[in-house]
């Protein structure tokens, strides 16, 4: 899950990470109110999960009241890339000297956390990865070991970050480690973290994942759960024990097991169609789960055909079958539908359907011949 | 030959009595795998259908002689689980559990590798692993696999496995083992620990090899196939037209930026000389095609 910048900086703040003082505002009114109380002048920033804001006008610095009201009222309601902004997040502006960039994140092929300093910051990170690499300093942290206070310090120097800096940035950037590894994120990064012209070191930016696998520990993400903004069918998909992605195609997916939904996207495509959505109907699903999967997908107005993809292990096939029974009885579903049905009780599965096969209720022996057969309905 | 495990392996599953330990255990057992003990904290000296149940995996390995531990508990506990199995003398751990947070994968990874260098965890969230006619831990369906070899199959993704094994058992041609190593970020057992073991195992004669989007474990595996691989090898990569940035189902497959696509997978290995193949049925019947001229 992918946190706001105020929720970064708030998540930060319960790790005692420094972050300039601001606040929320989803009203001109509030914005104001904000600003009186951080002090001008305030920097005015739209709350999108998106890259790219300070190009699109999202970001403003303003002196006065007039202008907060002038940025303010500019900013909610523009369209970021697709991203409507509806909340801002005001804080007092501060003097930058310098910028820099700090993150940790999973080193997958060495499984290990990695740590990346550079003392070039507030640019995108790709860009400095790419050409010029030896500016990022990176820091292999062994999970067992963790980041100490004096390894952080061998750490700012080795980045090259300036003398006033690294005392308070090392400290910094052991505070960071924490909230990483406590906080369950797959993601904490700084960018900037900046240095002041009176020499204070602290987070501009942040930019927090959280791993969704550790919300058993975590109770207070549930406040950032109320404000995430889900495609409603996401949502319905996950209410339901779904995992759904919506996608731009035209033949409606379900399969069971996240590969092999994956490479049922990929084989529509090989034969010449798109696919609607991503969704994997999980491991064991009954009657009831698969009927609520023909149910989302037959909210989505793009869906010319729907591509049932089930290989039965835990999965058993007869359930399956009654569960599109289930929905053909509970609502209308209005595309036709191509299944493929093979592995744990696939005999039985197909005896089920027997009775309700029509021209726009049929099975196919593989997943090649159904895939063709769903796309040739889409592309009618 | 197998991989790993064979019909001698003893068995004990950590939450056998439990409603999916109880499940696939029984399964397991039933598939003709030494399924010897259960563990479960306070029901010691019960049993779960003739199988005894113990308060800790040391007790059961000291009254069993087991070696491996199918390791069936909720997220929250898998870490821990995991750890007490290596701690109570298990060398071979199947952790087939969705969902187990990135940290704590992270942890256990590292605790196993520095403290019990002896010790293979398979998964976590894997389907296991089998070899037909021999031994079964996990979730695989048994009547899917075909016994006798001489092909090796390694999988990322659980349903693809059964598709992949499927596409061999239907057109006669068995499997000596197959392994499912999760999908994952933080994997115990990678593509190379396996390809290397099926290398050394003389009666694997060529791989099959299913990945997918996310992480760079296929082109590290295609580096060590060019190197030191002299079986045929027939790979799939799943997720070739799945969308940059989002998570397709599991944990491990997300494309972030330019890395982790199914293309520059596919590419690599096929540097590599491995046969690359566009969807399940391919690589079934390149494999079909490859047995047959052995």
């Amino acid at each position: 899950m992918d946190l706001f910048e105020y929720q970064g900086k708030q998540y930060f703040s319960r790790f005692d990470i420094p972050v300039s003082p601001g606040g929320v505002a989803d009203t001109v009114e509030e914005a104001l109110r904000v600003a009186a109380r951080v002090g001008f002048p305030v920097v005015v920033k739209a709350q999108v999960k998106v890259g790219g804001r300070g190009k699109a006008g999202g970001v403003k610095l303003a002196a006065t009241e007039d202008e907060v009201r002038t940025h303010a009222g500019a900013i909610l309601g523009l369209d970021i890339k697709g991203h409507v902004v509806k909340r801002l997040w005001v804080e007092h502006a501060s003097d930058i000297e310098k910028e820099y960039y700090a993150s940790f994140t999973l080193d997958r092929p060495n499984k290990v956390h990695l740590g990346m300093l550079s003392a070039q910051g507030g640019v995108e990170i790709e860009v400095v990865a790419e050409e010029n690499p030896d500016a990022i300093a990176m820091l292999q942290i062994d999970p067992l070991v963790g980041l100490d206070v004096a390894t952080a310090r061998r750490w700012v120097a080795e980045a090259g970050l300036d003398e006033a800096a690294r005392a308070q940035a090392a400290e910094l950037l052991v505070k960071l480690y924490t909230c990483y590894v406590e906080g369950d994120c797959d993601l904490a990064e700084v960018n900037p973290l900046i240095l002041t012209p009176d020499g204070r070191v602290h987070a501009l930016d942040a930019k927090v994942t959280l791993d969704e696998n550790a919300a058993f520990r975590h109770p207070e993400w549930e406040e950032y759960r109320a404000t995430e903004t889900e495609d409603p069918r996401e949502k319905m998909a996950k209410e339901k024990g779904l995992n759904y992605i919506g996608l731009d195609g035209t033949v409606g997916i379900i399969a069971n097991g996240a590969g092999l939904a994956m490479s049922t996207l990929d084989v529509v495509n090989q034969v010449g169609g798109s696919a609607a959505n991503f969704l994997d109907i999980g491991g064991g699903a009954n009657a009831d789960v698969m009927a609520a999967a023909l149910e989302v997908i037959n909210t989505d107005p793009k869906v010319k055909s729907i591509f049932v993809n089930i290989f039965g292990g835990i999965t058993r096939v007869d359930e399956v079958a009654k569960g599109v029974v289930e929905a053909l009885s509970r609502v209308t579903i209005s595309a036709p539908i191509v299944l493929r049905l093979d592995g744990t009780n696939a005999v039985e599965g197909r005896a089920i359907l027997e009775a309700h096969l029509n021209d726009r209720l049929l099975t196919e022996p593989t997943m090649l011949d159904a895939a063709r057969r769903a796309v040739a309905f889409a592309n009618q | 030959m197998s991989i790993f495990v064979d019909e001698n392996t003893k068995v004990i599953v950590q939450g056998l009595t439990g409603g999916q330990g109880r499940f696939h255990g029984l399964r397991n057992r039933d598939y003709g795998t030494k399924v010897v003990g259960g563990v479960t904290p306070g029901k010691g000296g019960t049993d779960v259908d003739g199988i005894p149940v113990f308060n800790t995996v040391a007790e059961a390995v000291a009254a069993t002689g087991a070696t491996a531990s199918f390791v069936v508990v909720p997220p929250k506990f898998a870490a821990d689980a995991i750890i007490e199995a290596a701690q109570g003398g298990i060398t071979f751990i199947v952790s087939i559990t969705e969902g187990i947070p990135a940290h704590d994968e992270a942890r256990v990874y590292n605790r196993l590798v520095e403290e019990f260098p002896g010790v293979r965890l398979l998964g976590p969230n894997c389907p296991g692993i089998i070899s037909p006619g021999k031994c079964n831990i996990g979730i695989t369906s048994g009547d899917i696999a075909l016994a006798g070899g001489p092909v090796g199959i390694v999988s990322r993704s659980g349903t693809l496995t059964y598709q992949a094994l499927h596409e061999l058992s239907q057109q006669g041609i068995g499997q000596t083992t197959c392994v499912g190593i999760g999908g994952d970020p933080v994997p115990g057992t990678n593509f190379i620990d396996c390809l290397a073991a099926f290398e050394a195992d003389p009666e694997t004669k060529a791989v099959m090899m299913i990945g997918e989007i996310g992480g760079s474990e296929e082109e590290r595996a295609a580096e060590w196939i060019k190197a030191h691989m002299t079986k045929p090898v027939v790979a799939y990569v799943a997720g070739v037209t799945a969308p940059a940035g989002r998570k397709m189902g599991h944990a491990g497959a997300i494309i972030s930026g330019s890395k982790g696509t199914a293309q520059a997978k596919m590419a690599a290995l096929r540097e590599a000389g491995v046969h690359v193949c566009l969807n399940p049925t391919e690589a079934g019947e390149k494999m079909v095609e490859i047995v047959r001229a052995l």
